[in-house]
C-alpha cells in the first residue's frame, strides 16, 4: 500500500492560502511508514491546515501533498480506511455515549464490534464507556477522539494534538500509546506544542512557522546544530558554577576537579528544541 | 482470458458494493434510532401532533362537525412540520458538529447516509401517523389509504427537509429557513377553510391535497389532476433537493 520509497506522506512547494491570507508557503515534507513525525510550531502557523491537506478535506493550491504515494485529494475507500484521523473537525455524535460512538464507527467500517473495547481500553476510557460525549471531560473527549481513530487499526495516523489538555500521566500513557502503534508498523504524523513532548517521542520533527518550514530533522541532531557556543557547564560541591570551553584546555581544566573530587555534576550546553525554535523565530511556541 | 471467472469476481465485487451500500444505510438507521432517542426537540415533533389529535377528538363534540375533522387538520400540520424540521435538523447539525465529514471520509455515499436518515425519520413519521388516523376514526381500508397518503406526503416534506438541511450551514440557518416553508404547507390546508383564494392556493401544494384527500379515503379516487399536482410537487421537492446540493458542492461542507 505505501508508496515504493517507503514514504507514508510526501509534500513538495506546498501553498496554501485563505483568501488572501497565505497559510502554508513552500512546505516539503517526508514522513516515513513507521516513524511518528512532529510537526511543531506555534498557534496560527498551519499546522492544522497541512493536516486538513493531508486528509483530503481541503485542497491545497498548489504544490503536491501525497498520502501511501496517490495525491491526498484522491485516495480510494480502501485508503481512506488505512489513515486515522484525530481532530476537532472531526465530531463525534453528542447525544450518544462511548461506546455507541465507537460501536457505529464498527459497523459502518465492517470492523469486529469488540475493537471498540479494545480501543476504549487502550485510552482508559472504558469505565465511562455509558458516558454521554456531551458530558465528557475535554481530556476524556481527547481520548475518545484518540480511540476512533486507533479503530481500524490504520497504518497511519493524523493526531491534531493528541495530548493538548490532558494531565502528565494521562499524556504518558497516551505517548506509551503512540509507540506501540509506531511497534505495530504504523506511521504517525502529530501536531504539538509541547517541545519536551516531541523530543521525546518523535523520530523527526519540522518547526513550522508563519506557514513556512524553519527546521526539520531528527530532534536531537536539530538541537545539536543550534549548540552554538559548545560549551561544558560544570557545577561544583561549593556550589560554585563553571563555564568551560569545548577545547583542551577547558577539558584538562574538568579534569583537574575531577582528580580533586570537587566535581558534582557536568551539564552539556546544547540547547533544547524550545531554545532552538526561540533562536528560529524570534518567539515561543505557545 | 478467464471470461467466467472474471464475471465471478465482477459479479463478487458488485454484491460486496451492495453489502456495503446496505451496512452504511443500515449503520445510520441505528445511529439515528440511538441519537433521537436522546433528542428531546426531535422526539416532541413526533408526539406533540398525535397527542393532539387523541385530546381533541376526544374532548371537542361539535354538531356538525365534518368526519376526521382534526386528524384531517392535525394530521395536515403534521405532515408539512415533522419530517421537514427533522430531516434539516439532522442534516444541519452533522454539517455544524462536523460528523458528516466523518461518514463521508469513512466511505459513507452521500446517498447512503440520506437514504439512512430518510427511512428513519419516515417510520418515526408513519408511527405517528398511525396514532392520529387511529384517533381520528380512520378504520380499515380507510385507515390502509390514510396512511398510503399519508406515506406519499412524508416522501415529498423528507425530500424539502433534506434540501433545506443540505443547503444550510448549521442548524440555526435551517430552523429560520424550514420555518416559513413550514408555515406555508401546514397552515393553508387549515385556513382554505376560511377563504376561497387561498383554498385555490393550497390546492396545489401537496400538503393541501393530501389535507383534501384524507377526507376520501373510504373511496379513494386520484383525478389526474390530482396526481399531477403531487407529482409536481414531488418534482419540485427534487429540483430543490439538487440546486441545495449544487450549491455545497462540498457536501461535507
Ligand atoms: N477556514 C479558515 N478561513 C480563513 N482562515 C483560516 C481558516 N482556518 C485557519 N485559518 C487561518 O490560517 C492560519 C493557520 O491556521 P491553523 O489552524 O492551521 O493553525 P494551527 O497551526 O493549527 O494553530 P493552533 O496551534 O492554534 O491549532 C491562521 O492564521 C488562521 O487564522
Ligand atoms: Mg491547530
Amino acid at each position: 500500500m505505501e508508496n515504493r520509497n517507503g514514504l507514508a506522506v510526501q509534500t513538495a512547494g506546498l501553498q496554501h492560502c485563505y483568501g488572501q491570507k497565505r497559510v502554508l508557503e513552500d512546505v516539503s515534507l517526508q514522513v516515513k511508514q513507521g516513524e511518528i513525525f512532529g510537526l511543531l510550531g506555534p498557534s496560527g502557523a498551519g499546522k492544522t491546515t497541512l493536516i486538513k491537506i493531508l486528509t483530503g478535506q481541503l485542497k491545497q493550491e498548489s504544490g503536491t501533498a501525497e498520502v501511501f504515494g496517490k495525491p491526498s485529494g484522491k485516495l480510494t475507500g480502501q485508503e481512506h480506511r488505512d489513515i486515522g484521523i484525530m481532530m476537532d473537525s472531526f465530531g463525534l455524535y453528542e447525544r450518544m455515549n462511548c461506546i455507541d460512538n465507537l460501536k457505529f464507527f464498527t459497523m459502518l467500517s465492517g470492523i469486529p464490534k469488540e475493537r471498540g473495547k479494545d480501543v476504549l481500553e487502550k485510552v482508559g476510557l472504558w469505565p465511562a464507556r455509558k458516558t454521554l460525549v456531551s458530558r465528557l471531560s475535554k481530556g476524556m473527549r481527547n481520548r475518545l477522539l484518540l480511540a476512533r481513530a486507533f479503530l481500524g487499526e490504520p497504518r497511519l495516523l493524523f493526531l491534531d494534538e493528541p495530548t493538548s489538555g490532558l494531565d502528565p500521566r494521562t499524556a504518558a500513557e497516551i505517548h506509551e500509546l503512540l509507540l506501540g502503534e509506531r511497534e505495530r508498523g504504523a506511521a504517525i504524523f502529530l501536531t504539538t506544542h509541547n517541545m519536551a513532548e516531541a523530543g521525546k517521542l518523535c523520530d523527526h520533527v519540522a518547526l513550522l512557522n508563519e506557514g513556512r518550514v524553519v527546521e526539520c530533522g531528527e530532534p536531537d541532531e536539530i538541537c545539536r546544530k543550534y549548540n552554538h557556543q559548545k560549551t561544558l557547564m560544570l557545577h561544583l560541591y561549593n556550589g560554585r558554577d563553571l563555564i568551560l570551553g569545548h577545547d583542551r584546555s577547558g577539558l584538562e581544566e574538568m579534569m583537574q576537579y575531577l582528580e580533586r573530587g570537587e566535581l558534582e555534576t557536568i551539564h552539556s550546553s546544547e540547547p533544547d528544541l524550545e531554545t532552538v525554535f526561540m533562536e528560529l523565530t524570534g518567539r515561543g511556541l505557545n | 482470458m478467464n471470461w467466467p471467472g472474471e464475471l465471478e469476481l465482477l459479479r463478487g465485487d458488485f454484491s460486496r458494493k451492495r453489502a456495503g451500500m446496505l451496512r452504511h444505510i443500515l449503520s445510520v438507521l441505528w445511529k439515528q434510532g440511538k441519537d433521537t432517542l436522546q433528542n428531546k426537540e426531535i422526539l416532541i415533533q413526533f408526539v406533540m401532533f398525535p397527542v393532539i389529535t387523541i385530546i381533541m377528538e376526544n374532548a371537542i363534540e361539535i354538531p356538525g362537525m365534518p368526519e376526521h375533522y382534526f386528524a384531517m387538520l392535525f394530521g395536515a400540520m403534521y405532515l408539512g412540520m415533522a419530517p421537514l424540521l427533522c430531516t434539516s435538523a439532522i442534516l444541519a447539525e452533522e454539517k455544524e458538529k462536523n460528523t458528516l465529514r466523518v461518514l463521508l471520509m469513512s466511505n459513507v455515499r452521500p446517498g447512503e447516509y440520506l437514504a439512512g436518515v430518510g427511512i428513519y425519520v419516515w417510520c418515526l413519521c408513519m408511527a405517528g401517523a398511525a396514532v392520529i388516523g387511529l384517533a381520528g376514526g380512520y378504520r380499515g381500508s380507510g385507515f390502509g389509504n390514510f396512511m398510503l397518503i399519508m406515506g406519499a406526503g412524508f416522501l415529498v416534506s423528507i425530500i424539502v427537509g433534506a434540501a433545506v438541511g443540505v443547503f444550510s450551514r448549521n442548524q440555526m440557518m435551517a430552523t429560520s429557513i424550514s420555518m416559513p416553508v413550514m408555515l406555508i404547507l401546514s397552515f393553508l390546508p387549515m385556513l382554505a377553510a376560511f377563504n376561497e383564494s387561498i383554498a385555490k392556493l393550497a390546492r396545489i401544494t401537496y400538503s393541501g391535497q393530501i389535507h383534501l384527500l384524507m377526507g376520501q379515503v373510504e373511496k379513494l379516487h386520484l383525478s389526474w389532476g390530482q396526481t399531477g399536482i403531487l407529482l409536481l410537487n414531488l418534482a419540485a421537492a427534487l429540483l430543490f433537493f439538487a440546486a441545495a446540493c449544487r450549491r455545497s458542492k462540498r457536501f461535507a461542507g
